[in-house]
C-alpha cells in the first residue's frame, strides 16, 4: 500500500555505522519493522530497535561512503514489496528489485526505462460483476487481500503502466477503491487465507527416492541438509525443474553468483514435461549471492515466501526452494552480533528457532480468500557446518519440518546421485499418501514403501556384520538380500539429475519400475529356495538391465517395461538357464 | 566524499591493530587513510566504524612505534584502491600493491577499488570451457573450467606448491585457442622460499613475463593478508576485463587469510564463532572466492585456484568447510598417499568439480568422458569400501569379485592418479578404460551396452567365465 500521506515523513540522522548496522536518533515517531531511506543515495533499511529518541536499523546495501549525520527517511510502511503481473521468468534481488536489466555489479536497476513495468491485462471480470473478494485472479492481477466488492469501472485489455488503473470496486460500504496491477505487502506478515487445509496430496517431485520412499505433501514442509559437495543445490534445481508445481519460487540465499547463472541459462531451455512450456515461465529467481549485502539476505527469505504465498492465494500450487537456510541464519546471527545481543548456541540469536518455525509455518495448503485451492510447500536446504546435524540450524529445522532428506557424503563420494540416505531420512507425510498412490496407479505402494526400508535397513546391519565375519562367511539368504539392496539402490534410487531420460521420473514410471525390482526381489528368493547360488543370481543378465533400466526406457516408452518380464521370469525359473544366456549378453 | 584531509593530535587510543580518533572532520565509512609517523613510510589502514564522536581506523600495517600525540592520519578522501594499467605482468608487488621489485610505479589508467562490488548474477556467463591440467586427476575426474573457483585442500607438508606450479604451466584450452593468457600469484603469509620457489619456477618455463606476483611475507604484518588477495584480484579482473586475457589466479595459503581475520575480528572485540572465527568468515570468503568468472560479453574470464592447508588434517575445520560451501568444488591431497609415493597424491573421492558436467562431455571433451568418470568414481568408491573390509577380515574373507576391486583400488592410485609428466585428456582416458577392464563387467552399471564395447578391453580368460 502506498505510504499514507497524511502521516509526516519521519526524518532522522546518522549517529553511528558498523557494516550494515546504523544507530540513529530520531525527530519525529520511527515504527518497529518501518522501511527507511538511508543516506543521500537512499539506501534501503529497515529500523529494528527503538530506544527513545535513538533506534537502530539495517541497511541492505553496502554502507561503505555512509557517514554519521548523514539523514535517514522515514517511509511510514513496513518493508514491503509490489506483488503483481510479469514476476515469473525473472531474476530479483532480496528485495524484489529487478536484477536482469542491472548493470555488471549486483546493484539493482532503478527506474531505468528498460525497467519500467508494464502489466498485461486479459479481461476477467466485468463491469458490475457482483462479488469479488479480495485476493482474487484478475486475471493476472490480484486484488488486495481485505478489498472486495461489485466491480463498477474496468479498463478493457491490453497492455498498460504499473501504476494504471485496472478496476474500481465499490465494498458493501459504498467505499469505491481503485484496483492497480500492483500491491504491495510487508514481507513479514503472512498473507491472510480462509482456512487452511490438510495437506494430504503428495507434491510428485519426479524423483524415485522421494516419491516412493519420502514423499512431501503439496503445503508441506522439507529440509535437505548436507555438507559442501553432497549435491544439496543440484537436488534443488531438479526438484525446481521437476516438481508438479504451477509456480516455482528459488531463493539463492547467500550461495554462488554461478548458480543463479546457471538456473537462468537453463531453465528457459527446458520443457515442462507436463504443460510443453519453457520452465522458466513457471519460475521466480530470488538472488542474494554469498558476497551481496548480508542483511538483504535477511529479507530475501521474507520476500520469496510473501511471493509465494501471492501466487499460493490465485489458487496456485507453489514450491519454495530456499539455498540455503544456513546462510539465512548466518546473516541473522551477523546483525545480532552487531547488535551485542547475547548469543545462544554456536553465537546464533536465542531466536533463531522461532524465526525458523515462523517462516516454515507460513507452508500450507489454504482456500484463498477468492475460495480457491492453493498450496504452498517449503524445501530448504541446510549447510551444516562439517556436515553435522547436530548443529543448531539442522536440529531447530528438523523441529519444524515434516521430510527430512538427510545428504550422506560417503555416497556422494561414489557419485551415487542424489545422495540421499535412506536410513538417516524421513517423511511424516508419507502415511497419509496411500489412497493418492491407489488412485494414480499402484494400490500397494504403502507395502512396497515399507518393505524397501526394511531392506535397507538389513543391509546397512548385514555390511556391519560382513565386516566382522567376512561376506563370504554370511549365509546364502543374506548374500541375496544384499544383492537385493544393491539392485535397490541402483535401480531405484539413484537417478542421474544429467541424464535426459531419467532426470524425471513420473509416477506412472516409478510403479512399473517398483514392480519389477520387487518381482525380482521374490523371484530371487524363490530361486534361492530352489538352490540357485547368490553368485550365479548376482550374474544374471536381467540384473544389469534392471540397473539400468532408468536410463533405459523412457517416460515416452513405459510400455516397453513390459519385455523385461518375460526375461526376469526366464532367467529366475530354473537354475543354468542363466549360464546359457551370458554369452549373448557379453 | 572528499579531498584529502590531515589530522594531527586527535588519537585517543591504540589497541592492538585499531586506533581510536576523536572526529573533528568529516569522512565516511570504509575510507582508506594513511597512518604518518616522523619520515617513515605512510602505513595503510581504513576507517571501519564511525559514530559521532569517534572514528575507529584499522591499520593493516604495525601500530608499533606510533604514538598518540606525534601521529598524523591523512583521509584519502575514497575506498582503498589500487592503480591498474598496462605493464602488471611481469612486475613482484607487495600485498597492498606497491611494487617491491625495484620498478618503477606501475603506470594508471585507473584506480580501483579493490573490494569490488558483487558480479550481477543476472550478468555472469556460465563457465564451459574445459581447462587440461595435464593432470589425470583432475582432468579425467575433477575438471577444472575457466572461470571456475577450484581451491586445493592440502595439509602442512604436502606437494600443493609444486602442484600448484606444473598447473601454471600446463594448463591450456584444448583446441589451443588459448587466447592471452596470465597468472596471479597471490602469496598470503607465505615464507620466502616458496614465493622465490614459484618465481623461480615461472621464470624456468619462460611464463615470468605474464605473470604478476603479490606477496605478503610471513614476516609482514598480519593485517595486510586480509588486504593481499583483494589487491591481487583487482589487478586479475583489469586483466582479464580490460584485457581481455585468461587469467588463473593463485592464492596461497588461504589459511594464513583466515588466521589474519580471526586475529583482526578478535581485536574489534567481535562475538566468535566456530573456533574463534568470525560470524562472518563465510561471507567475508565469498567476497574473495565470487570474484572468479566471467560476465557475458566480456574476453577474459578469472580462475581461481586457491590452495588452503587443513588444520590438524581435518576437513570439517571451518578454513576448509566454509571454502568449501563457497567453491565450485575441491581438489583433497592425501598424506596416506603421499607416503605411499603417489605424485599427486590427489584423494579423487573427496575431490570435487562442480562444474563438471557443465564443460565435459560432447562437444566439451569427449561423448563419453563423463560416463567414465562416474564409473571410475563408482568402482573407486567400491574398492575403497573393500579395502576397509580386507583389513579387518583379511583377503580370505573377501569373494571372488571383492578381490578384483582390491587389485584395482591398487592400480587406480599407482597408473592414473600417479603420473610423472603432463598427461593429455585422452591418454588419461586411455588409462581409465584400461582399469575399468579388470571389474565384472555386469558391474559396471553407469556405463552402457556401446560404451562398453567401445572402449573397455576384454579382461584375462579368466574373467570371460564368469560373465
Amino acid at each position: 500500500m502506498p505510504p499514507d500521506a497524511t502521516l509526516p515523513m519521519s526524518e532522522a540522522r546518522i549517529r553511528a555505522i558498523s557494516g550494515p548496522v546504523l544507530h540513529g536518533l530520531a525527530r519525529g515517531p520511527f515504527v518497529v519493522g518501518e522501511a527507511i531511506e538511508v543516506g543521500n543515495a537512499r539506501l534501503p533499511g529497515e529500523v529494528i530497535r527503538l530506544d527513545g529518541d535513538a533506534f537502530v536499523a539495517q541497511v541492505y546495501e553496502d554502507t561503505t561512503g555512509l557517514k554519521p549525520g548523514d539523514p535517514v527517511r522515514g517511509t511510514s510502511a513496513p518493508l514491503s514489496v509490489a506483488l503483481g503481473p510479469g514476476l515469473p521468468g525473472r531474476i530479483y534481488d532480496g528485495l524484489l528489485r529487478r536484477l536482469d536489466g542491472g548493470d555488471a555489479a549486483a546493484r539493482p536497476c532503478r527506474g531505468s526505462p528498460s525497467c519500467r513495468r508494464s502489466a498485461r491485462q486479459r479481461r476477467l471480470a466485468r463491469r458490475g460483476d457482483r462479488r469479488v473478494r479480495g485476493a482474487g485472479p484478475a486475471s493476472l492481477c490480484m486484488l488486495p487481500p481485505g478489498v472486495g466488492g461489485t466491480v463498477v469501472d474496468i479498463a478493457p485489455a491490453g497492455e498498460v503502466e504499473a501504476d494504471a488503473t485496472l478496476a474500481v470496486v465499490r465494498d458493501d460500504s459504498g467505499r469505491e477503491h481503485r484496483i492497480a496491477p500492483f500491491h504491495r505487502w510487508p514481507v513479514r506478515r503472512p498473507r491472510p487465507v480462509t482456512q487452511r487445509l490438510p495437506a494430504d496430496e503428495p507434491l510428485v517431485t519426479g524423483q524415485r527416492i522421494l516419491d516412493t520412499l519420502f514423499p512431501v505433501a503439496r503445503g508441506g514442509r522439507a529440509a535437505i541438509p548436507g555438507g559442501f559437495g553432497t549435491g544439496k543445490t543440484v537436488l534443488q534445481e531438479t526438484l525446481a525443474k521437476w516438481c508438479h508445481a504451477d509456480i516455482i519460487v528459488y531463493v539463492g540465499c547467500g550461495e554462488r553468483g554461478n548458480e543463479m547463472a546457471e538456473v537462468l541459462d537453463e531453465f528457459p531451455r527446458l520443457v515442462d514435461p507436463r504443460n510443453g512450456r519453457a520452465l522458466m515461465e513457471r519460475t521466480v529467481i530470488i538472488a542474494n549471492a554469498s558476497n551481496m549485502p548480508v542483511a538483504a539476505r535477511e529479507a530475501s527469505i521474507y520476500t520469496a515466501v510473501t511471493v509465494a504465498e501471492y501466487f499460493r492465494d490465485q489458487g496456485l500450487h507453489v514450491a519454495l526452494m530456499a539455498d540455503s537456510t544456513s546462510r539465512w541464519a548466518e546473516a541473522l546471527r551477523e546483525v545480532s552480533g552487531r547488535l551485542g545481543e547475547l548469543p545462544g548456541e554456536a553465537g546464533y540469536p536465542a531466536y533463531l528457532g522461532s524465526r525458523l518455525a515462523e517462516f516454515y509455518e507460513r507452508a500450507a495448503r489454504v482456500e484463498s480468500l477468492c475460495g480457491r485451492e492453493g498450496s504452498l510447500t517449503i524445501i530448504g536446504a541446510v549447510s551444516p557446518p562439517g556436515g553435522d546435524f547436530s548443529e543448531p540450524v539442522t536440529s531447530h529445522t528438523k523441529r519444524y519440518v515434516g521430510c527430512f532428506w538427510g545428504l550422506d557424503r560417503e555416497r556422494a563420494q561414489a557419485r551415487f546421485y542424489p545422495a540421499i540416505h535412506p536410513l538417516q531420512s524421513y517423511s511424516v507425510d508419507a502415511s497419509r499418501f496411500a489412497t493418492w498412490w491407489t488412485a494414480h496407479g499402484n494400490d500397494n505402494w504403502q507395502r512396497q514403501r515399507e518393505k524397501l526400508l526394511a531392506l535397507l535397513d538389513e543391509q546397512a546391519h548385514l555390511e556391519r556384520m560382513a565386516r566382522i565375519v567376512g561376506k563370504d562367511a554370511l549365509p546364502a539368504g543374506q548374500q541375496l538380500t544384499l544383492i537385493a539392496a544393491d539392485l535397490v539402490n541402483e535401480a531405484l534410487l539413484r537417478q542421474s539429475a544429467f541424464s535426459p531420460v531419467d532426470r524425471y521420473c513420473s509416477p506412472a514410471r516409478q510403479s512399473e519400475m517398483l514392480r519389477l525390482v520387487m518381482r525380482f526381489i521374490a523371484l530371487s528368493r524363490e530361486a534361492l529356495a530352489r538352490g540357485m547360488s547368490p553368485d550365479e543370481i548376482a550374474s544374471l543378465p536381467v540384473l544389469r538391465r534392471l540397473q539400468r533400466m532408468g536410463e533405459e526406457v523412457g517416460e515416452d516408452a513405459i510400455a516397453s517395461f513390459a519385455a523385461l518380464w518375460p526375461q526376469l521370469e526366464r532367467e529366475l525359473a530354473a537354475p543354468g538357464a542363466a549360464v546359457a544366456e551370458t554369452g549373448d549378453a557379453r | 566524499m572528499h579531498a584529502e584531509l590531515t589530522t594531527q593530535g586527535t588519537a585517543t587510543r591504540i589497541d592492538g591493530p585499531l586506533l581510536f580518533l576523536e572526529r573533528n572532520v568529516e569522512v565516511t565509512l570504509g575510507e582508506a587513510v594513511d597512518v604518518l609517523i616522523g619520515d617513515e613510510p605512510p602505513r595503510t589502514g581504513r576507517v571501519t566504524s564511525l559514530d559521532d564522536d569517534t572514528i575507529v581506523i584499522e591499520v593493516l600495517e604495525t601500530t608499533r612505534g606510533l604514538s598518540l600525540d606525534a601521529l598524523r592520519v591523512r583521509f584519502r578522501g575514497e575506498p582503498i584502491s589500487m592503480g591498474v594499467g598496462p605493464g602488471l605482468l611481469g612486475r613482484i608487488f607487495n600485498g597492498i600493491g606497491q611494487p617491491v621489485d625495484g620498478g618503477p610505479p606501475v603506470a594508471a589508467v585507473s584506480q580501483r577499488r579493490v573490494d569490488a562490488p558483487a558480479m550481477n548474477p543476472a550478468r555472469r556467463a556460465l563457465p564451459r570451457d574445459f581447462i587440461e591440467t595435464g593432470v589425470s586427476a583432475i582432468d579425467l575426474t575433477n575438471s577444472l573450467i575457466r572461470g571456475q573457483k577450484l581451491p586445493i585442500f592440502s595439509s602442512g607438508g604436502l606437494p600443493h606448491d609444486r602442484l600448484a606450479i606444473e598447473i601454471a604451466r600446463h594448463a591450456r584450452l584444448r583446441d589451443a585457442r588459448a587466447g592471452e593468457f596470465a597468472i596471479v600469484f597471490v602469496g598470503i603469509g607465505v615464507s620466502y622460499d616458496s614465493a622465490e620457489a614459484f618465481r623461480r619456477a615461472m621464470e624456468d618455463s619462460g611464463a615470468l613475463g605474464h605473470t604478476a606476483m603479490f606477496l605478503n611475507l610471513a614476516s609482514e604484518p598480519s593485517p595486510q593478508r586480509l588486504l593481499a588477495p583483494r589487491v591481487a584480484l583487482t589487478a586479475a579482473e583489469y586483466l582479464a576485463f580490460d584485457e581481455g586475457r585468461h587469467v588463473l589466479v593463485i592464492l596461497t595459503d588461504m589459511t594464513n587469510y583466515c588466521e589474519a581475520l580471526r586475529e583482526v575480528s578478535a581485536s574489534h572485540g567481535e562475538i566468535p564463532s566456530r573456533k574463534g572465527y568470525p560470524g562472518y568468515m563465510y561471507s567475508d570468503l565469498a567476497t574473495i572466492y565470487e570474484r572468479a568468472g566471467s560476465t557475458r560479453g566480456a574476453a577474459g574470464t578469472v580462475t581461481q585456484l586457491p590452495i588452503l592447508t587443513m588444520p590438524a588434517d581435518d576437513i570439517s575445520h571451518p578454513i576448509p568447510d566454509l571454502t568449501g560451501y563457497i567453491t565450485e568444488g575441491q581438489i583433497v591431497l592425501d598424506r596416506a598417499l603421499d607416503r605411499r609415493g603417489v605424485y599427486p597424491p590427489i584423494n579423487v573421492l573427496p575431490s570435487l568439480s562442480r562444474l563438471f558436467d557443465q564443460g565435459t562431455g560432447k562437444g566439451y571433451t569427449h561423448a563419453d568422458h563423463p560416463a567414465l568418470a562416474h564409473q571410475l568414481f563408482a568402482s573407486y568408491a567400491k574398492a575403497t569400501r573393500v579395502r576397509v573390509l580386507a583389513s579387518v577380515v583379511g583377503q580370505e574373507g573377501l569373494t571372488a569379485s571383492d578381490r578384483r576391486y582390491l587389485a584395482f583400488a591398487d592400480r587406480f592410485e599407482r597408473e592414473l592418479v600417479a603420473q610423472e609428466g603432463a598427461r593429455h585428456l585422452d591418454e588419461s582416458m586411455a588409462v581409465g578404460w584400461r582399469l575399468l577392464g579388470d571389474l565384472p563387467r555386469g558391474e559396471l552399471s553407469r556405463l552402457n551396452d556401446a560404451q562398453i564395447a567401445r572402449h573397455v578391453p576384454s579382461g584375462p580368460p579368466s574373467e570371460r567365465a564368469d560373465g
